[in-house]
């Protein structure tokens, strides 16, 4: 064999002018806007930050008042109760659903557990582990519609709204029963609206409840099979089948479990509120679906981070806060939040090219 | 809760269909159902407006209401006197219904505003008054969360607010959460508007100053027996002389009377509450 080489000549010569370096990818120059889009698309999160960020130090310039711990804490505090809902709504987002049903069924839950405790004089506790039972429930019936009798989540939901509402008022007798009753006979209800100072920031257990239900759907939407389900059912729901998950079973839980936030929202509600009133928190179901989408979660499914949300519904929170203390008209607060939802969106789309 | 517009403009066809002799109607947008009252009154119905006027207020055969005006004015009149020499450095916080700011929500926010000795300029536009006492309006949608928020917002410009006025209870209830957990409730007059039982009640417990009590039941069944007129023989129901309207009347309900402004006592506001 080496003797016919030899005579054949030097092979390697032919190389001789040839490019010496190393194989590597073609490098294309993208340029600061090409980079900032790919940090973006490699983490989704810092979209909402970053506003949040650059807005709270714009109201800090122009809104007496605006830039104290007093104030940012307080902020927190009107935010929590949709940023809860808007826990529960991701989760259904992610499967490529929507659920309007989730401020009629906190409401209605509210109300369950403040009639069960001050009118049938149902221990406290109970009332409120029934609450969360009715919760559940209401998801299951949510969740069956959309995998079983196979409607659209939009319909179900829209359906299932007019019914909570509905039930809402029954329950209820449109009456609301008072924050001194409350007081009296029923204090429990109340304790997420009860306070602590950190430093001048003055919080409520409801603000520490709203950030430990992301932090725990962090957790579970990253580092457990479910949470990979979730993403995978929102991405192709039938890849996902074929990959052996079963989609149906893992929808009615993804509703379920909205549905119990829900009504973690109803019982931390009553402490925000102070009373049981059948009639607050009547735009809450599309504030949480602002939250969502401000946060950057697409409502295609399959795509976002959970913490994205709850910084949504800051920033709206910092929105409302600061163009009140600018002394805006309230006009001006719904003009704001509306070009929020489609800066975001318009964000998400410009992000989302990369991919293709 | 308010109903929207487009439902009551449907329910009033549906009544006209139905061959209905006679419609209540409390109407969410004053303005704009005209039209279809006044398609219903050349269909022969007798359409009666509850509790908000139409504009214009002919545009109904008959208005039962209350004189929201003057139910702000009773409660304006109230916290002055109630002040006394300290009305004239008072701040003022303004708790209103909704951006859209019906017919109600300018009537009663007007009212305070002159009971309490404030040029209004124009009556019927909230906020063009530059007195410096007020220190801003705010909207609640009229519930508790509402009121709760625009409290601390309003705080939040001027923490030495001491007076508040609310478009109603509910309001007044969340405004007085968010005096509790700023340290103020005890510094702080609430009046409100309404009169329901669960408002009266927060009266007896200091948490509301005073109210002007409303009486939407006696509207309704004066409307019903108006309508009952109406069918068996055709005459049409009259005005309180020197009103646009028959004023089913307002009452300030409050503990601690002033002189000066006539007052039921909260046990009488109990007997006479509703919802």
């Amino acid at each position: 064999m080496s003797e016919t080489t030899r005579r054949d000549g030097d092979y390697e010569a032919s190389l001789k002018d040839s490019d010496t370096a190393v194989a590597a990818f073609k490098r294309r120059r993208r340029g600061f806007f090409g980079n900032v889009q790919h940090f973006l698309h490699g983490s989704p999160t810092m979209v909402p930050v970053i506003v949040l960020l650059l807005s709270v130090a714009a109201f800090g310039f122009v809104a007496p008042n605006f830039f104290s711990a007093f104030n940012l804490s307080l902020i927190m505090q009107q935010v929590a109760i949709v940023g809860i809902l808007a826990a529960a709504q991701s989760l259904v987002i992610l499967t490529a659903g929507i659920d309007l049903s989730v401020a009629a069924v906190m409401v209605m839950i509210s109300v369950i557990m403040g009639r069960l405790s001050v009118e049938f004089g149902i221990p406290v506790p109970i009332a409120i582990v029934i609450g969360f039972f009715c919760g559940a429930g209401t998801g299951v019936l949510n969740g069956l519609l959309v995998t079983k009798v196979r409607l659209p989540p939009f319909i179900t939901t829209l359906g299932t709204w007019n019914v909570f509402l509905a039930l809402n008022y029954y329950f209820s007798n449109r009456e609301t029963i008072r924050s001194q009753t409350l007081d009296a006979e029923a204090p429990l209800l109340k304790v997420f609206g009860e306070r602590f100072n950190i430093g001048g920031a003055v919080l409520t257990w409801g603000v520490v409840l709203m950030v430990a239900i992301f932090a725990v759907l962090w957790y579970v939407l990253n580092r457990t099979a479910w949470g990979r389900h979730v993403y995978a059912i929102g991405d192709d729901k039938e890849a996902a089948e074929l990959a052996g998950i079963r989609t149906d079973r893992t929808l009615v839980s993804v509703y379920m479990v909205a549905g119990i936030i829900c009504a973690l929202a109803a019982w931390a509600s009553i402490g925000r509120v102070g009373s049981v009133s059948p009639t607050s928190f009547f735009e809450a179901n599309l504030e949480s679906i602002t939250a969502v989408v401000i946060g950057g979660i697409s409502l295609f499914g399959g795509r976002g981070s959970i913490l994205g949300p709850m910084i949504g519904a800051i920033i709206v929170g910092v929105f409302n806060s600061g163009l009140r203390l600018a002394g805006v008209d309230v006009l001006w607060q719904l003009f704001a939040t509306g070009w929020l939802i489609i800066i975001a969106v318009a964000i998400d789309q410009w992000i989302r090219k990369i991919s293709s | 809760m308010d109903g929207d517009h487009e439902t009551q403009v449907q329910a009033v066809e549906s009544c006209i269909a139905s061959g209905a002799k006679g419609i209540l109607i409390t109407a969410s947008d004053t303005k704009a159902i005209t039209d279809v009252v006044k398609q219903a009154r050349d269909n022969g119905v007798l359409v009666i407006a509850l509790d908000t006027p139409l504009e214009p207020i002919d545009a109904a055969d008959a208005t039962f209401a209350t004189d929201n005006f003057k139910a702000g004015e009773l409660i304006g009149q109230w916290a002055k006197a109630t002040l006394g020499d300290e009305a004239e450095n008072a701040r003022i916080a303004m708790l209103d219904l909704s951006p859209s700011a019906p017919s109600v929500d300018v009537l009663r926010d007007q009212g305070f505003l002159k009971g309490f000795g404030i040029d209004i300029k124009d009556e019927n536009k909230i906020g063009d008054e530059d007195d410096p006492r007020v220190v801003g309006h705010d909207v609640t949608s009229g519930n508790e969360e509402g009121g709760r928020t625009a409290m601390e917002n309003l705080l939040q410009r001027d923490p030495s607010i001491n007076v508040v006025y609310t478009i109603n209870e509910p309001s007044a209830a969340g405004a007085y959460e968010a005096l509790k957990s700023f340290g103020k409730e005890k510094d702080v007059l609430i009046v409100s508007v309404d009169g329901g039982c669960p408002g009266v009640k927060n009266i007896q417990d200091g948490v509301i100053g005073a109210t002007s009590q409303q009486y939407p039941l006696l509207m309704a069944s004066k409307g019903i027996e108006a309508i009952a007129q109406y069918a068996k023989d055709g005459t049409l129901p009259q005005p309180t002389e020197g009103l646009e309207f028959f004023n089913t009347g307002v009452n300030l309900v409050t503990d601690k009377p002033v002189d000066g402004v006539e007052s039921i006592s909260v046990q009488e506001g109990l007997d006479r509450c509703w919802g």
